[in-house]
């Protein structure tokens, strides 16, 4: 029986930890986009919170800028444009669960970028934007 | 002494289930209404709608946990019986062009997704087309869409609290329970 409970004691404990590898950082996904940058960006230092900001709020070319669902503040719910469907905080700092899967962060930028800029981000624009996003206090 | 191990066991287990659940929904998406969908029970098979011109059951009790993520992310996910398996095929054909937006997603998703919509759609019988002869995408250009909306007058349609024909919770209360009883219709004033 004791070999039982060590056994099922063991498993909560690995299964905890591998759905931890699934489960990343705003920080974590913001350094490999940084990583990123170094290598297609020449000169390249930092990401811009500032820069960011600009370009989340401008339009490109389109009717739409990030602003016009997100709303020109990412900590208070957005609404979607043509659905009016509500869609939750944008910044990680009002939405723990933002930010938090690789995957999903890719999806959204390529989907997103391509109603805004009609063409898909580059690696700085995303780490601009998720600079001011992660900059902004609630 | 016995009866406390089995409790022991039980507990851990039990502790073992939850951690599991708290890191998968953490890890899976923002979609907090997955759990009370699934949950959902009561509705009678897939039912065809406007069979006998009112609208029946389009039995999402048969629900995909994947469809339910994705295509309720920008709107409604709207229930697999409201197209013909040829219009889902077409519309899920061209998801970087989905009515203006790019909806795009990856062949895992789409192998998740397509069969669910295709196996519970609605019948060939229903198969409209386009002025182009190609597969009707909006559900809302549908002649059945049509003709069970009839009565619906263009103020309504225009209302701030409608606003577009495809916000069908506006009135269909409990549509995303895949219920368009109009029992459940509630039209705002």
């Amino acid at each position: 029986m004791v070999k039982n409970i060590l056994l099922i004691t063991l498993s909560v404990v690995t299964l905890a930890s591998m759905n931890t590898v699934y489960a990343e950082t705003p920080q974590q996904i913001l350094d490999n986009y940084r990583t990123q940058a170094k290598t297609e960006v020449a000169n390249f230092k930092d990401f811009s919170a500032t820069n960011g900001e600009t370009f989340f709020k401008n339009t490109h070319g389109s009717d739409w800028s990030c602003a016009t669902c997100h709303t020109s503040n990412p900590l208070k719910q957005g609404k979607h444009a043509s659905t009016s469907k509500a869609i939750d905080p944008l910044s990680p700092n009002a939405n723990a669960k933002r930010f938090t899967e690789p995957a999903k962060v890719e999806k959204w930028f390529k989907r997103n970028c391509k109603d805004v800029l009609k063409r898909e981000c580059t690696t700085l624009e995303k780490g601009d934007v998720m600079a001011y996003l992660m900059a902004l206090k609630p | 002494m016995r009866k406390l191990h089995k409790f022991l066991v039980l507990g851990l287990l039990a502790t073992a289930l939850t951690s599991l659940g708290v890191f998968q929904a953490y890890a899976d998406d923002d979609e907090d209404e997955k759990q009370e969908y699934s949950e959902h029970k009561g509705d009678k098979g897939r039912g065809e709608h406007g069979e006998k011109g009112e609208a029946k059951n389009l039995g999402v009790k048969l629900t995909n946990e994947t469809w339910k993520t994705e295509c309720s992310a920008c709107h409604m996910a709207y229930p697999p019986g409201l197209l013909p398996a040829a219009s889902w095929q077409a519309l899920m054909g061209d998801l970087p062009n989905h009515f203006g937006t790019d909806a795009s997603l990856d062949d895992q998703v789409m192998k998740e997704i397509l069969p669910f919509l295709t196996e519970n759609a609605a019948s060939e019988r229903r198969q409209e087309t386009n002025k182009d002869g190609k597969p009707m995408l909006r559900i809302t250009e549908t002649q059945w869409f049509k003709k069970e909306h009839d009565e619906i007058s263009a103020a309504t349609w225009k209302s701030d609290k409608v606003k577009s024909a495809s916000n069908c919770l506006a009135c269909h209360t409990t549509a995303e329970q895949g219920n368009f009883d109009e029992d459940n219709v509630k039209i705002p004033r």
